[in-house]
């Protein structure tokens, strides 16, 4: 076993953290409090290669792996949580289902623009109704000629207010549960009539990230854009999460370190019945605790990330590494914010930001709960019979 | 010439100043070195030399003598009307092969730094950039050395001699040319011990220029040294000579920093007036705490602090800032720092290397005619 | 064409700098960086690949780890690289330095329509000597001080910047530019670079693959060859703790301004 990483990922790992302090950090606070994401970063993203890591070059990707993506999404949340899921959504969610799924014209047609940083994409599954529980999904497609006619609506379609390119899923075969009857289309979200990308919902972290609600009215789509075989969908959004919740459990990784280096900054200047408050044990042991978790969160997700680089089966692993990072960015930004005080609480300083980004990691590409049921559902738990 | 030797070091004698002019101007840099320059000439015990180069620069030469050059060497020729790094080299390597000084000084000004490793590459022997003290005299070495250092005495006492080659020599007729080095935290004296001329860059407004002396400018000898230079030894060609408008600097970059806080508010206008005029006179910019830019008296680039710019300035001068921790985040690190202020508890007192208590509107001002009246002496 | 593009490993002067008591410095224990002039000059020669599809070289001097640099700079977009290193180079002052490196661009072959770039100076030396003797000794026109950079086939134009303005001068290929900060803004490595920066060629000269240049003689190379002698290396004095000047009074400011003109200020 070795925990090296290799010449190209510190390469990676030096520009991803050189870019996202000089780039990001000095847009992070004004983006979260204005709600929007600055285009001109995510196209710098874009040139640096931030939005292809782990696909071929034969697609126009960069050629790397999963464990070097986890680098890029821990680095940039470190500095931004809303830009981290911008490019996990982007990365193993949407660019994941066409590399998985697609055909090789596929491939060339819509996944190289989205991974040689000329495209973005999203990813829409969760439905008003349909949450965790798919079962309650809407959306419908039929098949009308050639074509397939989409209506419903999506919501927390990240990246989906500036996105190219959607991976939509729709009930195709209403006789079955949804699990069996659901198909994944490829679809221009920019060019599609009868696309309607709703404002940014409101939220309480991620803020700049945009996830809105898109409405589908009898949006006509060629067949050449559905991605695997019709009603096999459910599968392919599955698999995807599964790599999806490595992304994640990187982000949370970031969110936690971000935090914890903010606050040694600021208890080491930070003086208080006479001496930095870092001088305290208190201080000193809470930090060593919220060290030693983080590592122990990052480890996790790198043995994710590596399964999925060997093609080992990784579903398992990539739920435990989310649900315990996502666990401790949660712990850790909250007593950071404590150590602050009440400058921690204050949005001049980035802790109280991250406090409600980690949130999210809990809830999205599966809550806390489902990865308990995904993990519980590999350990053979069922009765003998 | 062709049996020129740089190694031969007895047959080098005087000492040398390149006196740069800008379109008929000399710079000021110039007066200083001549000035610097006596003093090593007459602790080596030679004469010194200006050397200016140019079309028709010779009225320049009194002037030059006058503080303290014992003659004026007068290269001119309308190919060195401008300054060009072909025409200058040649000139001047062909008469320092001719007439062989152990000493040659140029300023460090952009010209200055293009010319003397050219130069020093073409004569085979070294050069000391960006040099900010200069010696010959060991005993007077030594004692800069007792002042200017955290050397022990036995190791100031034992540089009158220097390792060379493997061999103990004796360094009391060498040039010890001392400049700073990775950005100013390390100091170190360069000789050149085997080599003529011995040969630095001087930075420009260290050295101190001497009060001018007609009579020594009247007795100046003129020598004009016969030189050959035609298109052909030319691979340039200057196009044009343009004067910048403003220099522009950004906070992160800039040395000089001087930001204004809370203080201002009882005359913002006045008081942003005032901070400017200050960081003009230093060669700096202008920078601003949160206060600053929250009441719209700034616009944000101009933000020092924890959501601003972190910046480490030589020097940052902080008037009527009390020195929030948010506001010490982005300029703690600074060489040195300067603060006015009329609270005496303000915690930017605490890290600072010079504190005056006070109203700025009344300091600032008396300040900039100080810092003016040593400008204007120099 | 090619644009040789060449660089420093440097220790990272603006964390903290540590000397050790001897007073020289504590290299092992900093953490060095590409030079950042000299990313400048990096910068100028992709941006001249970009425009034109020429070929981009970069040399350093350095110890064996410096090939890491050289690898970063491939994943900016360099095409290959070249690392002169041998103890014979060692202890080298600007002058040998230069005229090792000179050797080694001299071996790399320099063509009529090559241009080489350096940065205008080192952060740990502050020098800026070796561009303009590696020029020297290739016998190459220089421009030193890059604030703008034209390369029309053979015809160079560049904008050297003074303090007080700039000049408009021009130049023919093979010729050497030194650049400054205000030149460009640097790119960074791109993923899609640094999965291919180790698949690229680096080079070694070592002594032996320089020995037979012209330019390296026993004489001018190494600590034999360089001309200076570091006499000796010191800290200034620690900076006390804050004074705070008594009086808000016209004698208080000459006394300041008297400080600020003593640490060379104005």
């Amino acid at each position: 076993m070795d925990f090296k990483l290799t010449r190209e990922q510190q390469l990676a790992q030096e520009l991803f953290r050189k870019f996202a302090e000089t780039e990001i950090k000095p847009l992070a606070h004004d983006m979260d409090e204005s709600e929007q994401l600055d285009m001109e970063l995510l196209g710098k993203m874009q040139k640096y290669g931030f939005f292809g890591i782990p696909y071929s070059k034969e697609y126009g990707g960069a050629g790397g792996d999963n464990l070097t993506y986890t680098l890029c999404m821990e680095e940039v949340s470190k500095q931004d949580g809303s830009c981290g899921i911008t490019i996990s959504v982007h990365t193993s969610l949407c660019c994941a289902c066409i590399d998985m799924a697609g055909t090789e014209e596929q491939k060339q047609t819509y996944l190289r623009p989205l991974v040689d940083g000329s495209h973005f994409g999203c990813f829409g599954l969760t439905e008003p109704n349909a949450g965790s529980d798919v079962q309650g999904a809407q959306t419908v497609a039929v098949q009308d000629g050639d074509d397939w006619i989409i209506n419903g609506s999506k919501i927390f379609t990240t990246n989906s207010s500036f996105a190219d390119t959607c991976i939509v899923f729709a009930v195709t075969d209403k006789t079955v549960p949804v699990s069996k009857g659901l198909t994944a289309f490829i679809v221009d979200l920019k060019h599609t009539p009868g696309v309607d990308v709703q404002e940014n919902i409101k939220r309480m972290g991620i803020r700049a990230a945009q996830n809105c609600i898109v409405t589908y009215d009898d949006v006509r789509v060629s067949k050449d854009r559905v991605l695997g075989e019709v009603n096999k969908g459910f599968k392919i959004a599955m698999k995807a999460l599964d790599g999806g919740r490595i992304g994640i459990a990187a982000q949370s990784v970031g969110l936690a370190q971000g935090a914890i280096n903010e606050t040694i900054e600021y208890v080491k200047v930070r003086e208080q019945f006479g001496k930095p408050i870092a001088a305290f044990q208190n201080t000193q042991f809470k930090l060593a605790e919220m060290q030693t978790k983080i590592d122990a969160a990052r480890l996790l997700t790198w043995r994710a990330a590596t399964a999925k680089d060997n093609h080992e089966d990784y579903s398992s692993l990539a739920a435990m590494a989310k649900l315990f990072a996502s666990d401790v960015a949660n712990q850790v930004t909250r007593e950071c914010v404590q150590l602050m005080g009440g400058y921690g609480y204050c949005r001049e300083y980035p802790v109280e930001r991250m406090m409600r980004d980690a949130k999210i990691t809990e809830i999205y590409e599966g809550t806390s709960e489902v990865m308990k049921m995904v993990i519980s559902g590999g350990m053979n738990l069922k009765k003998k019979k | 010439m062709e049996n020129y030797n740089s190694a031969d070091i007895s047959a080098f004698k005087d000492v040398w100043v390149f006196c740069e002019q800008r379109q008929g101007v000399v710079q000021p840099t110039s007066f200083e070195l001549i000035s610097e320059a006596r003093r090593l000439a007459d602790e080596l015990g030679c004469k010194l030399y200006a050397l200016i180069l140019g079309d028709k620069v010779a009225e320049h030469s009194k002037e030059l003598a006058g503080y303290g050059a014992d003659g004026v060497i007068v290269c001119e020729h309308p190919l060195l009307k401008n300054y060009t790094t072909d025409g200058y080299t040649k000139v001047i390597v062909d008469a320092v092969k001719e007439r062989k000084p152990e000493v040659v000084l140029f300023g460090a000004t952009y010209i200055g730094r293009d010319l003397g490793p050219r130069c020093a590459a073409r004569l085979h022997t070294g050069l000391c950039a960006d040099c900010t003290h200069l010696d010959v005299n060991t005993k007077v070495y030594q004692d800069f050395l007792g002042e200017a250092s955290t050397l022990a005495p036995e190791r100031i006492a034992g540089t009158d001699t220097a390792m060379v080659m493997g061999e103990k020599k004796e360094v009391g007729h060498d040039l010890k040319m001392t400049r700073p080095a990775f950005g100013g935290h390390l100091m170190a004296t360069i000789i050149c011990p085997r080599f003529r001329p011995a040969m630095a860059t001087v930075r420009p407004g260290v050295m101190k220029k001497a009060p001018f002396d007609q009579a020594k400018a009247d007795a100046a000898e003129i020598i004009r040294p016969e030189f050959s230079l035609t298109e052909a030894d030319f691979e340039t060609e200057v196009l044009s000579v343009e004067k910048a408008a403003k220099k522009l600097v950004d906070l992160i970059g800039a040395d000089y920093v001087v930001s204004v806080g809370r203080g201002i508010a009882k005359d913002v206008e006045g008081g942003i007036k005032l901070g400017q005029e200050l960081a003009d006179e230093l060669g700096g910019v202008l920078g601003g705490s949160r206060v600053a830019i929250d009441s719209g008296w700034l616009s944000a680039d101009h933000q020092v602090g924890q959501t601003g710019k972190t910046v480490h300035p030589k020097v940052y001068i902080a008037l009527g800032i009390s020195g929030a921790i948010q506001h010490k985040a982005g300029m703690q690190d600074s060489e040195c720092i300067i603060a006015i202020n009329t609270n005496p508890s303000a915690p930017m007192f605490e890290i600072a290397d010079y504190g005056i208590v006070g109203d700025l509107f009344k300091v600032v001002p008396m300040l900039i005619e100080s810092i003016r009246a040593i400008k204007a002496a120099k | 064409m090619k644009v040789i593009v060449c660089v420093k490993q440097v220790p990272d002067t603006s964390g903290k700098v540590a000397v050790k008591p001897d007073g020289t410095l504590d290299r092992a224990s900093m953490l060095t960086i590409i030079n950042p002039d000299d990313l400048n000059a990096v910068e100028a020669a992709l941006k001249l690949k970009d425009e034109t599809g020429c070929e981009v070289v970069v040399v350093t001097m350095g110890p064996p780890p410096a090939e890491k640099m050289l690898r970063e700079i491939i994943a900016m977009g360099a095409d290959r690289g070249v690392l002169i290193s041998a103890r014979e180079f060692g202890g080298s002052d600007t002058f040998a330095t230069s005229q090792i490196i000179a050797a080694g661009i001299n071996h790399l072959g320099l063509n009529d329509d090559d241009i080489v770039m350096c940065g205008r100076q080192a952060i740990d030396g502050d020098t800026a000597q070796v561009g303009p003797q590696i020029a020297e000794k290739l016998n190459l026109p220089q421009i030193t001080y890059a604030g703008d950079i034209k390369v029309d086939g053979r015809e160079v134009i560049v904008k050297r910047m003074l303090e007080d303005g700039f000049m408009n001068i021009k130049m023919k290929t093979p010729c050497l530019i030194t650049c400054i900060k205000e030149l460009n803004e640097p790119r960074y490595m791109s993923t899609f670079g640094i999965f291919d920066a180790y698949n690229k060629p680096v080079e070694v000269f070592d002594y032996e693959t320089l020995k037979d240049e012209p330019l390296i003689d026993k004489n001018t190379i190494g600590l034999q060859g360089s001309p200076t002698n570091i006499l000796v290396s010191f800290t200034p004095p620690l900076k006390g703790a804050g004074v705070m000047l008594e009086g808000a009074d016209k004698n208080t400011c000459n006394e300041l301004a008297a400080i600020l003109e003593k640490k060379h200020i104005i």
